[in-house]
């Protein structure tokens, strides 16, 4: 309890005013982009895009939005004042999440049909480099020093850690089955993993490329094969982090140091991408099944409202 | 400034070519060698050409797994081999098998008769090597005929029936007309769906036996209607396991009703609709490698390969005396693109697994719901349950 009062004391630290943030939703089955408006989630528009598009991102000054269009086997690139699409990247086939480095310029994609990593210079437009990874590669985080570029692969199961300098494969680590998302800590000492099938959440030291710890998941009244933890958010305070459950339709809150969880938040149907507002007062959550997304107080933890943005909303990313 | 940049270009691209399978491959990688057995049957006579007759089934599957686990195996330092014996009709099947046994094989994976496997479950057992049965669905097999060295990678019939029944149930669709063939599986289907049938308190109506003696000159037409008088029911149930004349029930019986079984609405361990939990990717896989899309037996076959490969990456032991361990540890889990985690029933080896119930174009649902509770998982209300099982290693 008092851990808990202490978490929230300093989370109102950084609850000051809300400031104006625009999302930007993919919608897998709707081949189009959501645009809502985060502080009333209202729906301002939806704009076309490419087939069953997924990861999305925005460049480092925010003018051009990337987003992985799956099934047309390209990242396009739209100019975020027009929102119209102005250009495409060679992601090789089949790109489901990418990011870009802090140094701006070099995008990494998976190609889930292709057991590979594809480097893409954003000032080029080239590929650059092809990585040979696992079967079915699928998240990707890279630590905020740029250092490590990490990649999951589904299939079979590791977290490879690549050199963004090389652009080779240093270590390979075995996690639980059906590794989905990873995401570094703010300090980049720490790598949390999500396993999908084995319900967990492991954390990884940098340092040595080992489980430190791993956790599972427990909800009354939720059967254990429903939690199928995917998207990970951390909180840049370092306290805590967020981890969507999928089909179990929860986000939970976990206390970083004790990697426990403080509190299951109650969303959309399969919960699967997590963003924050850039004042960080609210969490965005797409809830694929039941087509919305559902708008959380970061403060208070408490769901404030879900709206309907399309079909399958899959990737997020906001603005300021 | 500008020349650093080209260089670093340089030394990228040329990584790039170089990179391949080279990344953190093993000088010394420990082998693993895989057997795949084949037993040719002679071919049923068809309804029609629509379906190729496929004589890759099942291996397309193991290749598959054997490529997906050696790029596993290239970050761990194990390499994977599989060898086919393909033995034709009329062969000697335990000769095939005993080769591959001297040859050093300790992972058999079976696309044979139920009566063969049979033979083969003591000598896997004697030899200590494992074996996986990819085909067949006989509950015999998982009953009185178990084998402490033989794993279930494809569904029952039991597990299959109980599939169809729990979702009948949801449906109320609770009067059945049973129309079956005279073959040897149309009689253990029918078995198998009148267990089903009386677990969950759905009413067999009325059994009737297609016998071939209609008229040929008879159209399906004119015989269906006919033939499917009698009593009325919800749904009528088909088992026509060879698809000798089930496809013509569609539309040509008395009533107006569905049709499930073997053919209509059909229980599978795979299909080629199913899309949901990243199976696209690995239907992708399959059509790419194979031409043709995915079945209930090649995917069973990718499955026990990758229950070897999963079991040796995470033990580091390649020895089957380990791997059977783990494989029946709480540490395994498989993750087979059905939304939840495969895993083995430690009473007769079979692989729990959620069931889809498709038609030709499209999933219906895929069981059990969760609604069918159970005290250790929802997955163990389909097929035969610890408490009634008769097998006894």
């Amino acid at each position: 309890m008092m851990n808990k009062y202490f978490l929230l004391l300093l989370l109102t630290a950084f609850s000051t005013t809300s400031l104006a943030d625009t999302l930007y939703i993919t919608l897998e089955k709707d081949n189009a982009l959501a645009v809502v408006d985060g502080e009333t989630g209202k729906l301002l528009k939806t704009v076309p895009l490419g087939q069953r598009p997924r990861g999305i991102e925005l460049n480092k000054d925010q003018t051009l939005l990337y987003v992985a269009a799956s099934d047309d086997d390209t990242i396009q690139i739209l100019e975020v004042a027009t929102l119209e699409i102005v250009g495409n990247l060679p992601s090789g086939e089949d790109p489901e999440l990418f990011r870009i480095h802090p140094n701006g310029r070099l995008l990494y994609a998976s190609n889930e049909d292709d057991n590979e990593v594809t480097v893409v210079d954003l000032h080029s437009k080239k590929a650059i480099a092809k990585i040979s990874v696992g079967v079915e590669p699928e998240g990707i985080a890279i630590s905020r020093d740029g250092k490590w570029v990490v990649n999951t692969s589904e299939t079979t199961n590791m977290v490879h850690w690549i050199d963004p300098v090389t652009q080779t494969i240093k270590a390979n680590t075995l996690v639980g089955a059906r590794p989905r998302a990873a995401a570094f800590s703010p300090d980049g000492g720490a790598l949390y993993v999500t396993s999908e099938i084995a319900g967990s959440l492991s954390r990884l030291d940098t340092a040595t490329k080992q489980i430190e710890t791993t956790m599972s998941f427990k909800i009354a009244g939720v059967g254990q094969e429903l939690i199928q933890p995917v998207g990970i958010l951390v909180h840049p305070n370092n306290k805590i982090l967020f981890v969507a459950l999928g089909p179990a339709n929860r986000v939970a809150v976990v206390d970083i140091e004790t990697m426990t969880v403080i509190k299951y938040l109650l969303v959309g149907q399969r919960v699967w991408n997590l963003a924050f507002s850039p004042d960080l007062t609210r969490l965005y959550t797409t809830n694929g099944v039941s087509n919305d997304v559902s708008i959380i107080d970061v403060a208070d933890l408490k769901v404030k409202k879900s709206v309907r943005v399309g079909h399958y909303p899959w990737g997020i990313a906001v603005k300021e | 400034m500008k020349g650093i940049l080209i260089v670093q270009r340089l030394v990228l691209c040329s990584c790039w070519l170089i990179t391949g399978y080279s990344s953190g491959v093993f000088a010394d990688s420990v082998s693993v060698k895989m057997g795949f057995l084949t037993e040719q049957t002679p071919t049923p006579p068809a309804l029609s050409n629509l379906d190729s007759i496929l004589t890759d089934e099942g291996i397309q599957g193991a290749v598959l797994g054997i490529s997906d686990n050696n790029r596993t195996g290239q970050f761990t330092g194990h390499d994977y081999h599989l060898k086919h014996e393909s033995v034709p009709v009329g062969g000697n099947v335990l000769q095939a098998f005993d080769r591959l046994l001297r040859e050093g094989y300790q992972y058999v994976i079976a696309d044979v008769r139920a009566s063969t496997l049979k033979k083969l479950s003591p000598i896997a057992l004697a030899n200590k090597v494992l074996l996986f049965n990819a085909s067949s669905t006989d509950v015999e097999l998982r009953n009185a005929s178990c084998g402490a060295n033989t794993f279930h990678m494809i569904p029952s019939d039991a597990m299959k029936a109980d599939a169809l029944a729990q979702f009948m149930l949801k449906k109320r669709w609770k009067k059945w007309y049973m129309v079956r063939g005279k073959d040897e599986k149309d009689l253990n289907f029918t078995r198998a769906i009148k267990r089903a049938a009386k677990r969950f308190g759905i009413n067999v109506v009325e059994e009737k036996v297609w016998n071939f003696d209609h008229d040929a000159r008879r159209t399906a037409q004119a015989d269906i209607p006919v033939f499917t008088q009698g009593s009325d029911y919800d749904v009528l149930v088909v088992a026509d396991v060879k698809g000798l004349f089930g496809e013509y029930l569609a539309m040509n019986t008395w009533l107006p009703r569905p049709i499930i079984g073997t053919q209509g609405l059909v229980p599978r361990a795979w299909h080629r609709t199913h899309e949901r939990w990243g199976a696209v990717q690995m239907q992708n896989r399959f059509y790419e490698q194979a031409g043709r899309w995915m079945n209930d037996v090649d995917y069973s076959s990718w499955l026990a390969v990758r229950a070897v490969g999963e079991a040796v990456t995470r033990t580091e032991n390649t020895t089957p005396k380990e791997v059977k361990a783990f494989l029946l540890g709480d540490e395994f889990s498989l993750a087979g693109f059905k939304g939840v985690k495969l895993t083995f029933r430690g009473w007769n080896h079979q692989l729990r697994q959620p069931i889809l119930l498709a038609m030709p174009r499209s999933i219906v649902s895929v069981l059990p719901h969760k609604e069918f509770l159970h005290p250790r998982t929802y997955l163990d209300t389909l097929g035969y349950d610890k408490p009634e099982s008769k097998c006894q290693f």
